[in-house]
This record gives C-alpha cells, sequence and structure tokens, in this order.
C-alpha cells in the first residue's frame, strides 16, 4: 500500500483542496496518471500518481480541505490485497487484517444514499435554495464535508445574478435577487491577494517614478515583427516586458528583494507578468527573461496566459519572480501605481500608449505616450536609480531595435550602467 | 434612579424590604441568625427582626424544608436558606414530592409559596460534592420554579417575584457573584418569571446563558466583536418557566446558537434549549445548535483541575466561531 499524501508546493502553502477525483476508487493507475485536481493558493494542478497499482481508498472528499503532508488517498500496488478485490474498495485496510467481529461494523456501513449524492446543507441553506429555485447540486458547499450554508447559497444568488441576461431580455421569476448587501465568501485567490497585498503596503516604504514613453517606434517593430511572423504573436506588453528585464541588468537592486538583514540581488532575472482571471489576479513568471528574445517571451506569455486561464499551471510557474510587469493599457488607462509583490523590490505598472501632441522643438505633433511607473520598495533603492531604471527601460522602448537585436547571447552584458549620466 | 450595588446587597436589602412590608416573611436555615449566615447574607437580621423571623435550624434540611413547607401551607411565606444546594439533596423528597406536588394533590386548595435560596455551582475549592450545578434536576419537575439570577438587578426582580407569588421557587445564586456589582432599578422592579433579558445585541450569533455563564458570554461577545462578530447575549434569568420566544426570535435572526452552561454536558439545560431551538428554528439554522458546558467529571478539587472543568470563555468564542463557519 502506497499513501497519496497532499503535496506540499511552494512554500507558502500550508493546506490544498480536493477539487475533483479523476480517478474513482478501484480503478487502476499508471505512475504518472492524474489522480485528482488539488486546488492551492493560487492554481490548480493535476495530482500525479508516484506509484502504480489501483487506488484502493479515497480519504477526502472532493471538496475538501487538508494539511500538506496528509493522506488523501491509497493506492494498492500490483499484487496486494485490494489490488485483487478492487469491487470492495471501502475496506482495503481491514483485507490485510482478520475479520472484524461483525458487531464493530464500520460505521458508514448502513448508507443507503451514495455519498457522492447525498448533499450536505444546513437546514437554512436548503430553506433559501427551495425560494430562490437553486438546485443544491449546483452550489459549491464551503462548511464542515462540504456542507451548504447560508453564506454559499447566498453566493451563488449573487454569482446567478452578476451572469444573468442583460435586462433586454427579462430574467426568470426566480432569478430576482432582492438588493441586499452581500457577503461573499473569500476565495482562496482573494484571501491569498489580500494577505500579501496588506503585507506589502504595511511592510515595505512604496515609492513612485513615473515616466513618460514615446511607443511609436515600438509600436512599429510591433507591427513589422508580426507582418514577418504572419501572425499577432507579438504584443505590446512583450516588447515592455523584454526592455524591463534586459534594464534590470543594469540596476541589480531593483531585481533583489529584502530580508530585513540584507539586499539579495538576483542573480536571474525572472520577469512576473500580472494577469487577470475571473476569479482574481495571478501572475505567472518567464524565467531568464533577459536573457530570452521578444519572440521567445511572446510566445512563452501567451502559453503562460492560455493555461492560467483553464487553471492549468503548475505551481513553480507562479514562483520564484524577481520583478513584475502589470500592464492596464488594454484598459485604455493612463496610469497607474501597483503594489510590490513581495519579496521583490519593484514592480513596473504601465498604461496605454495613447496619441498625444507633444512638443518638437518649435513645433507640434502627435505621439503615442505610454505612461510608466515603478512602485519601488525604498528600504532597497532609491529614487535616483529608479529614475534610471526607466530612463533605460524607456531608451529601449524608444530604440526598439535594442529589442529585437541579439544581445542576450553573448557573454558580456552589452547594456552597461552607465553611472554618470 | 438606579444605585450601584453588589448582588449581595441586593439580596439583603430585598429580603429586609420584603420582611418590613410583609410580616408573613420568615426565615430559615443553618448559621443564618447568631452567625449571621455563612455568605453574610442575613447579617444583622436577627438583632433586627427577632428570633421568631429569623430561625436557626439543627443541621437537617430533610427537617427545616419540611416544617418550611407546613409553615407556607399555613400562610407564612418562609425563604429557606441552604448553605449550598449541595445540601438540598438531603430533603430532595420534601421539596420534590410535597413542596411541588402539594398544589396538584389537593385540586388548588393548598398552595405552597416557599423560597429556597442559596448559591448553586462551583465556588473555589469546594470539591467535588459542594460544587454541582442542579439547576437542571430542579427545573425538571413540573410544580417547581427556577430562577437563576445574574445581575444584581436580577436578584432583586426575581426576588421580589418569588416572594409575592403562590409557588415554591428555587432561587438559584452563585457564590461566585456575591460581590459583583450592578445597577438596581429603584422602586417595585419585580422581573416576571419566563421574561429573558437580550443583555447585547447581535445579529450573527446568538449566545444564550443564566447565572455566572451570562457574565462570560458576555465576554465572548466582547472578543467576537473584535473579529467582526456581533453576538447576541441572552439572560434567561429563569429555567422554568423558560422564555423559548425571546431565545427562539433571536435565533431566527442570527441562525446560530450556542448555548452555555457551568453544568455536565448530558441532559443539562443548554440540551433542553437545543433541541427547542431545534423544533421550533430548523429551517432557519444554518449550523448545529452548539453547547459550551463544565467537563463530564466530578469537580476536581485542585485549583488547576477545577479552572479547566468550568466552561472558559475562551470556549464560547470558539463555539461561536464554529457556527459561523470560521475556524
Amino acid at each position: 500500500m502506497a499513501e497519496v499524501i497532499m503535496p506540499k508546493m511552494g512554500d507558502a502553502m500550508t493546506e490544498g483542496k480536493v477539487l475533483r477525483w479523476i480517478k474513482q476508487q478501484g480503478e487502476a493507475v499508471q505512475v504518472g496518471e492524474a489522480l485528482a485536481e488539488i486546488e492551492t493558493d493560487k492554481v490548480n494542478v493535476e495530482l500525479p500518481a508516484d506509484e502504480a497499482g489501483v487506488l484502493a481508498q479515497i480519504l477526502v472528499p472532493e471538496g475538501q480541505t487538508v494539511p500538506v503532508g496528509q493522506p488523501i488517498a491509497i493506492i494498492a500496488r500490483p499484487g496486494e490485497a485490494a489490488g485483487e478485490a478492487p469491487s470492495a474498495p471501502e475496506r482495503p485496510l481491514a483485507a490485510a487484517a482478520p475479520p472484524a467481529p461483525t458487531r464493530a461494523a464500520p460505521k458508514e456501513a448502513p448508507q443507503r444514499v451514495p455519498p457522492e449524492e447525498r448533499i450536505k446543507a444546513s437546514p437554512l441553506a436548503r430553506r433559501l435554495a427551495r425560494e430562490h429555485g437553486i438546485d443544491l447540486a449546483e452550489v459549491q458547499g464551503t462548511g464542515p464535508e462540504g456542507r451548504i450554508t447560508k453564506e454559499d447559497v447566498e453566493a451563488h444568488l449573487a454569482r446567478r445574478a452578476a451572469a444573468a441576461p442583460a435586462p433586454a431580455a427579462p430574467a426568470p421569476i426566480p432569478a430576482a435577487v432582492p438588493p441586499v448587501t452581500e457577503e461573499v465568501p473569500l476565495s482562496r485567490m482573494r484571501r491569498t491577494i489580500a494577505r500579501r497585498m496588506s503585507e506589502s503596503k504595511q511592510q515595505a516604504p512604496h515609492f513612485y517614478v513615473t515616466v513618460e514613453i514615446r511607443m511609436d517606434e515600438a509600436l512599429s517593430v510591433r507591427r513589422q515583427l508580426n507582418e514577418a511572423l504572419g501572425d499577432k504573436v507579438v504584443s505590446v506588453n512583450d516588447l515592455i516586458m523584454r526592455a524591463a528585464a534586459l534594464a534590470l541588468r543594469a540596476y541589480p537592486n531593483l531585481n533583489a528583494s529584502f530580508s530585513g538583514e540584507a539586499i539579495r540581488r538576483h542573480g536571474e532575472v525572472h520577469l512576473g507578468f500580472a494577469l487577470a482571471l475571473p476569479e482574481g489576479l495571478i501572475v505567472p513568471v518567464i524565467r531568464h527573461c533577459d536573457r530570452k528574445g521578444v519572440v521567445e517571451i511572446a510566445r512563452e506569455a501567451a502559453d503562460l496566459a492560455e493555461r492560467a486561464r483553464q487553471g492549468r499551471l503548475r505551481p513553480e510557474e507562479l514562483q520564484d519572480a524577481t520583478f513584475t510587469v502589470s500592464n492596464l493599457g488594454m484598459f485604455e488607462v493612463e496610469s497607474f501605481t501597483a503594489i510590490i509583490n513581495p519579496p521583490q523590490a519593484a514592480i513596473l505598472a504601465l498604461g496605454s500608449a495613447q496619441p498625444r501632441p507633444v512638443a518638437e522643438g518649435a513645433t507640434v505633433r502627435v505621439a503615442h505616450v505610454m505612461k510608466a511607473t515603478l512602485s519601488a520598495d525604498h528600504r532597497v533603492t532609491d529614487g535616483a536609480e529608479a529614475a534610471r531604471y526607466l530612463g533605460e527601460v524607456r531608451r529601449l522602448l524608444e530604440n526598439p531595435v535594442l529589442l529585437v537585436a541579439d544581445l542576450s547571447a553573448g557573454e558580456a552584458p552589452p547594456l552597461r550602467r552607465r553611472d554618470n549620466t | 434612579m438606579a444605585a450601584v450595588t453588589t448582588y449581595r446587597e441586593a439580596l439583603r436589602a430585598t429580603l429586609m424590604e420584603e420582611m418590613d412590608r410583609n410580616p408573613a416573611v420568615v426565615l430559615l436555615g443553618e448559621d443564618i441568625g447568631v452567625y449571621q449566615g455563612t455568605f453574610r447574607i442575613t447579617a444583622d437580621f436577627l438583632s433586627r427582626y427577632g428570633p421568631r423571623r429569623v430561625i436557626d435550624t439543627p443541621i437537617s434540611e430533610l427537617g427545616f424544608i419540611g416544617a418550611a413547607i407546613g409553615m407556607a401551607m399555613l400562610g407564612l411565606r418562609p425563604v429557606v436558606e441552604v448553605m449550598t444546594w449541595n445540601f438540598s439533596l438531603l430533603a430532595a423528597d420534601q421539596i420534590l414530592n410535597n413542596a411541588a406536588k402539594l398544589r396538584y394533590f389537593s385540586g388548588g386548595q393548598v398552595e405552597v409559596p416557599l423560597v429556597i435560596r442559596g448559591p448553586n455551582g462551583a465556588g473555589v475549592q469546594l470539591s467535588a460534592q459542594h460544587s454541582q450545578s442542579l439547576e437542571a434536576v430542579y427545573a425538571h419537575f413540573p410544580g417547581l420554579q427556577v430562577a437563576l439570577p445574574a445581575t444584581p438587578a436580577d436578584v432583586r426582580g426575581l426576588l421580589l417575584t418569588a416572594l409575592r407569588g403562590q409557588d415554591p421557587v428555587i432561587f438559584l445564586e452563585n457564590a461566585a457573584l456575591y460581590g459583583v456589582k450592578g445597577e438596581v432599578p429603584d422602586g417595585d422592579a419585580a422581573i416576571p418569571f419566563g421574561r429573558a433579558e437580550v443583555m447585547r445585541g447581535g445579529r450573527d450569533v446568538t449566545l444564550i446563558a443564566y447565572s455566572r455563564m451570562v457574565h462570560l458570554a458576555l465576554a465572548a461577545a466582547e472578543h467576537l466583536a473584535r473579529e467582526g462578530v456581533e453576538a447576541e447575549v441572552i439572560n434567561l434569568r429563569t429555567l422554568r418557566p423558560l422564555d423559548g420566544e425571546t431565545v427562539i426570535h433571536s435565533v431566527r435572526r442570527t441562525h446560530r446558537a450556542v448555548v452555555v452552561q457551568e453544568q455536565w454536558k448530558p441532559f443539562g439545560a443548554a440540551a433542553e434549549i437545543a433541541a427547542l431551538i431545534s423544533e421550533e428554528a430548523f429551517d432557519l439554522l444554518d449550523a448545529p445548535v452548539e453547547r459550551v458546558t463544565g467537563a463530564d467529571v466530578p469537580m476536581p478539587y485542585a485549583r488547576n483541575l477545577e479552572l479547566l472543568a468550568l466552561p472558559h470563555e475562551r470556549d464560547i468564542v470558539a463555539a461561536a466561531r464554529r457556527t459561523l463557519y470560521r475556524q
């Protein structure tokens, strides 16, 4: 017999939720085959089997959260008793032991309704569901053993109200939700965001520096690249990420974290990019971003974003970012300030590239101007350094040939900090 | 005008007021006269009212409670002090088979307007046979009324009602509360039996308690408020009659209930109240009714173990959190 335990996926993970059992009791499993889907702080991951055999017993039902390290299932290896008798999966452990006396029957024995069909709900939740015409099977329970509570039903109602069709098509009567203040329970992701962002704002003294960057050249290079590639592969954000990563090489204090006793300057540039999902914010990471070309960054970012939307990111794809880029340009935002993602030292917030009149000598012409705002941790760096870094990002984006040139392969960093500027 | 006084003073003042007003009120009990009372509730009563109205009894609960029942049947209004309620067990037959049933047996011809009062529940290291809470025992029997004041105002209000009613009243004080201060309204502040008091309003969970546990529940509510949980605290004041209406009214709004008692858990007052809530408000419950009770052991003598065996404020906070599905 081999125990399957709740794995620790990431340093901050203390517990995980079994979202779904992909394999059922009695089913054969191969090494590496997905057993279950696990929800961690940020992502849903598939849990692969470490042992081949038969999934002899599921110890943790769907929807339940358990601490890291707790057994959640048992796999019977080939040749072991439960493997030979998969038809009696509920008592795999007893197989090797002498039969228990009949009086000491397992307490679950006289169950008439299969567990997956019995919905646990508080009386109030049942009543609310009845009043609003909700099928409890559609409601996710958050109480003990997945018990559906009043809050769960209310959250379901709120979601249904949010997803209701536009007013032009009148909703069926039961969808009427009284205009009351709703308490929406915190999702795991929301809870994590709340905690980490509060910590950041409380602990890291933020300061902000904003520059304007003319993006006409970068937009043009992007257009040329995509025409050459025959597809919309490269986004403005990919060019920005490339620029942000390259510029970090020259300003290691911004590619750093504050440990209380020291400043840890990271040897690698792992660039996180903020991505909005319906359930909240997620920051996938492009590793060694300063050593990757624009197209490579673009392909990797697109792949990460697509899998993030499907909830298929691996935990390591969300870890170890040394710097973060957050872009709200697609929402026509002029500029904003972001909260540093701890323990990183800085985050770059980008608005949209908007056509603006700009003075050039004595004439005025229209240029696409993007505002870039760096939030930095004053424990680690100072305003002048932040300004120089932003100046480098601007130089790269305004001279985008530097972004597409193969500058990353050489041994010596081609970009040097110009301390006398 | 309301005056601030102690639980003990409220007992003394109310007894005196009724003795002054009504010459039929007489006191009986061990050491209540010459010795001034074990807990000094009746200090100076002997010199003030004389030995015909303040009667020191032999050490025989069966005898003097039986005598008091006879006095009550014949028109007096005796108030018996039991040194602790544990000793009332010696007179259980008199209380349960005579006092509680005489009106019923006589078809309403005979009334027993008797008050038996004294400290109930755990004190400080009084050990297993002197620390018991007997309210559920007495509240079980029809024919008795069971009052448990939590505050000086309760003492005055409930004792006035007890001294003016026509039925035997089990008046359960708490020794740990004798020094507790509170406002007592002037004038005729009689509190009808069967009327609970909402001591603190709240919308998230209802904490139901009586006697000393009310103070724990209030402290727990204060603690919960700091976590953003608004707990409503109900002081039942009498267990028989029981004010189910106030309890149900509250639980209908909060959807969650925690019942607190000092007694052992099995077959206690909290079980009765939890069952009542299930019967009357089942469809409005969002979580099982929680009980916070004493440990299911004879009271230990050692102080550290005694404290562990008694309900604590943090137990109430934890139970309230469970009803809210918070850990």
